[in-house]
């Protein structure tokens, strides 16, 4: 059995650099990279086949647009419908600089916010790109019907979001996600019916097929059937989500999973800053170990909400009992300028402290109250309601308390993974023909995503940058060869996935894979969540080897392979989170700076905030995979700030 | 609490499927619905049985991947999906009886979980604006008039759940197609499609084998999502403008 000390001796390999961003002013980048990438002639471009893992935002989009342009595509996802990923829960909105406010937005303002509150651990280039492409994005929604929010004179309504001073995000009620998903998902609609798209629902990847170097194809899984099929095609596309899952208790759905992503990494896409994982500060608190997952309630509660605990430790009573010289409004009183609008990683670990204070209140002491009480006697009840009616009915649904008249309770909840597949200026990992958008990729957020942004980011890798960067790659490398089932690679990701399955299949232990799910859950948000040190990460690190033995000595999956079965699926997803979980608690640990989410208690300032260590840790920290259990080898990408000055930031 | 659950298990399309009983102790009121069935699964898998099969995903009320029809209603009790129904709507001591949602357009996969894919091809057939990447114009280039924006999205909170169909007492999918026939039909956007939209929607839900609409309205009151049910006889009003404008 491995040990932590032997997985931790990581090497540090050769630097690795994004050789696709053009160099010159950032905002004649994109524009520069756009005319330099070759082009498919739209004639050979049917000839073309590629592969789309997921249906979300970023590969929805993509996959629409791709068979558009008149590529064959071929597209996966897990769901039994393409228009139920995940993106669909995003509530908020999406950032756009479109400066509609006339309040000093700008595309520039939008790059410096986003550098900035990722906290300086992000690609300036990929940055502006996103900034500027955000434009075009509520053109396009707009023009496939997303019926966003309007203003009395039928123009686009905007609000402002945690973390900036504009108003430049849209929205569409709560349900700002699922409008834009059922855009994209009706342009995909439209290219299935056109036959420019295969589509494949109810169907999971479980490897990547890698020839001569560069990704060919997928094994994946008919999870209706159990049948294992290969896909080939001249490139693939993950857009697979993040991996926020791997805590088990997050506000990603309950199906969500890291294994697509994963099992690239395993064939030789390197995969950054693992360790770069995003807490959302308002989310509904757990009721009990029964909890299967966490419900997030938009952030823009905390336009009008007030957050506050009581200022005694372990005062119990009801919160209309306690007088207001005994309540602690403690970002108000700690952060007077942005008060109750501090970015989320500020917000949650200030939550996690008055609690760890013994200050909680609710069950367990884990929660904090929102309270409207101020906001309803400001503005009315019924301007409250219009403004968060849904989500004031959902709390209530959930907890069967009336937040008009009980103030809420919160707490912070894994909901986004910044880190994910490394990959260049063009979205493609360091598997050349595969690439990565999306919250799948690591690329734009840096170490800490503002709100409002991840929806922004989907659509821009997936109607805009993929589909002109991959015609640059389809170009200048033409495949000579047909790949078929038959190829060596082929039959040995098939081989070792059947054995996987089979295996899992074959323990029939005593321990069900949920209960395994929630023990490395645990164990990483205790180790591995809000605040990390040098000496929990240690001991998670020393975990992790033991839960996998034992899993593969307990788990138990009743059925068989060849049927739905979706323990089957839940399991085999565990044994990549269990890998995962490893990649991430050594990257949080090899930082010993504190960053965006990525707190480490030894880099603090006097006065508690996140101290960052930009001469040592100024950079994206690539890991290359080499053995299950086995240290990996680390290879840095520098990053250098020409436009965005690197600041503590402060939003005191 | 603890409940008596008598649930469709049913080993695949082609095999016969039976309500079984199970008996369920220690749920607490604040589990959700699918929870408790999480507790029940726990159980049967350590008992070496099979757990029951069934949809779910994102279990805040938006996927629209959850599907049971709950002591014969769609959803449950309550007025929303099955994955936001609480168990404190239930008592101690309560019989459940747990099912798929039952259509001929929506057969059963497995125990719980049925074959939807129906929905896709009637949005297939045009259940979009045909507006390419990168063909938009300006996003204020067309305003819409809030109340045009406000119908457009009350029509468009559809989750495509199907509960529509499972609550219809004919299997019928008119509120599900006429939600994304208004959703598009009323914007500027859509117009251009408009008749072709409507035509096209209503002859693939037919051939999907969904029923005919007698306006029983026992589809809006199962939707999760409020979708009206004068949706369907604007639909109609819509249907009926078109083919008499498009000669076919």
């Amino acid at each position: 059995m491995t040990s932590y000390s032997e997985y931790t001796e990581y090497t540090v390999g050769e630097p690795i650099q994004d050789e696709q961003a053009p160099s010159g002013p950032v905002n004649e980048r994109w524009d520069t990279r756009r005319f330099e990438a070759k082009l498919v002639n739209p004639a050979n471009r049917r000839k073309h086949t590629i592969i789309v893992v997921g249906t979300g935002l970023a590969g929805g989009a993509a996959g629409a647009t791709l068979a558009e342009q008149g590529y064959h595509v071929v597209q996966f996802c897990y769901q039994d419908s393409p228009r139920r990923a995940h993106s669909i829960a995003a509530q908020g909105g999406i950032n756009a600089a479109k400066n509609y406010r006339n309040d000093g937005d700008s595309i520039h303002r939008l790059f410096y916010d986003t550098v900035k509150g990722g906290d300086f651990r992000a690609r300036e280039s990929n940055v502006h790109r996103l900034a500027q492409i955000s434009v075009e994005i509520i053109d396009q929604c707009v023009a496939q019907g997303v019926p966003f929010a309007r203003e009395y004179g039928g123009l686009l309504d905007t609000r402002s979001f945690g973390g900036v001073q504009v108003s430049r995000t849209f929205y569409a009620r709560g349900q700002t996600g699922q409008q834009l998903l059922l855009g994209a998902y009706q342009a995909l609609s439209r290219q299935i019916a056109a036959g420019n798209v295969e589509m494949h629902a109810r169907t999971e990847m479980l490897d990547l097929i890698v020839v001569d170097g560069r990704a060919r194809g997928i094994v994946a899984r008919d999870l209706v059937t159990g049948r294992i099929s290969t896909y080939f095609a001249d490139a693939v596309v993950l857009a697979s989500g993040g991996y926020g899952n791997v805590f088990y208790l997050s506000t990603n759905a309950m199906n969500s999973n890291a294994t697509a992503i994963w099992r690239a990494h395993r064939r030789g896409a390197y995969f950054a800053n693992p360790c770069f994982t995003q807490i959302h500060p308002t989310c509904i608190p757990r009721s009990g170990d029964h909890q299967s997952k966490l419900t997030l309630m938009s952030e823009s509660l905390r336009n009008d909400g007030r957050i506050w605990v009581p200022k005694a430790k372990g005062d119990t009573r009801p919160p209309a009992e306690i007088p207001e010289d005994e309540r602690d409004y403690y970002l108000e009183r700690i952060y007077p300028s942005f008060g109750n609008l501090v970015p989320r990683d500020i917000a949650s670990r200030a939550a996690k402290n008055v609690c760890d204070e013994g200050r909680g209140v609710g069950p367990g002491g884990q929660g904090v109250y929102l309270d409207f009480a101020d906001a309803i006697a400001r503005m009315g009840r019924k301007a409250v309601e219009e403004k968060y009616g849904n989500l004031f009915d959902m709390y209530e649904r959930i907890t069967a308390e009336n937040p008009y008249e009980v103030p809420m309770r919160i707490y912070p909840a894994i909901h986004y993974t910044m880190g994910g597949l490394w990959v260049d200026y063009d979205l493609q990992t360091t598997v050349p023909g595969l690439f990565a958008i999306g919250e799948a990729n690591f690329s734009d957020h840096g170490a800490n995503r503002l709100g409002a942004s991840a929806l922004m980011q989907g659509l821009a890798d997936g109607y805009f940058v993929l589909p002109s960067t991959i015609n640059d790659y389809l170009a200048r490398n033409p495949h000579k060869d047909e790949v078929d089932a038959s190829h060596p690679a082929a039959v040995e990701a098939v081989r070792e996935t059947e054995d996987r399955l089979t295996r899992l299949l074959a323990v029939d232990g005593d321990r069900t894979p949920d209960s395994f799910h929630r023990e490395i859950g645990e164990l990483v948000w205790e180790f591995c969540g809000m605040a990390r040190t040098d000496e929990g990460l240690r001991k998670a690190l020393d975990r992790l080897p033991q839960i996998r033995e034992e899993f593969w000595r307990r788990i138990k999956v009743p059925g068989t392979g060849e049927e739905f079965n979706q323990s089957l699926e839940k399991a085999n997803r565990i044994v990549d989170y269990l890998e995962l979980a490893e990649l991430m608690c050594l990257d949080a640990l090899h930082r010993a700076e504190s960053c965006g989410g990525h707190f480490r208690e030894e880099s603090q300032t006097p006065d508690g905030e996140a101290a960052r260590r930009d001469e040592e840790f100024s950079y994206a920290a690539a890991w290359e995979f080499t053995d299950t259990g086995a240290a990996p080898v680390l290879h840095k990408e520098q990053l250098t700030f020409d436009y965005v000055h690197p600041t503590q930031r402060s939003y005191a | 609490m603890k409940l008596t659950l008598r649930v469709w298990r049913q080993k695949n399309p082609d095999t016969p499927g039976a309500m079984a009983t199970y008996e369920l102790d220690g749920v607490s009121q604040d589990m959700s619905f699918l929870e408790m069935l999480d507790v029940l699964n726990e159980e049967l898998i350590v008992k070496g049985e099979e757990p029951v099969a069934f949809d779910h995903d994102c279990r805040e009320g938006i996927c629209g991947a959850c599907s049971l029809v709950i002591n014969g209603d769609a959803h449950g009790p309550e007025r929303t999906t099955t994955c936001q129904l609480h168990m404190r709507s239930f008592r101690d001591g309560d019989t459940i009886d747990i099912e798929p949602w039952r259509a001929s357009a929506f057969p059963v996969i497995k125990d719980l979980v049925v074959d939807r894919s129906a929905f896709d091809r009637v949005i297939q057939a045009g259940g979009f604006i045909t507006a390419p990447t990168g063909s938009a114009p300006e996003a204020h280039a067309t305003p819409v008039p809030k109340a045009d924006a406000d119908y457009a999205f009350e029509h468009a909170e559809c989750i495509g759940c199907g509960a529509c169909v499972a609550a219809c007492p004919n299997g019928a999918a008119m509120l599900f197609t006429s939600a994304k026939v208004n959703h598009l039909n009323v914007l500027p956007q859509g117009s251009p499609e408009r008749e072709t939209r409507v035509l096209d929607m209503v002859a693939q839900m037919d051939a999907e084998g969904f029923g005919g609409c007698t306006l029983a309205g026992e589809c809006a009151t199962a939707c999760p999502k409020g979708i009206p049910l004068f949706s369907i006889t604007a639909m109609n009003k819509e249907w009926l403008r078109a083919s008499r404008k498009v000669k076919r």
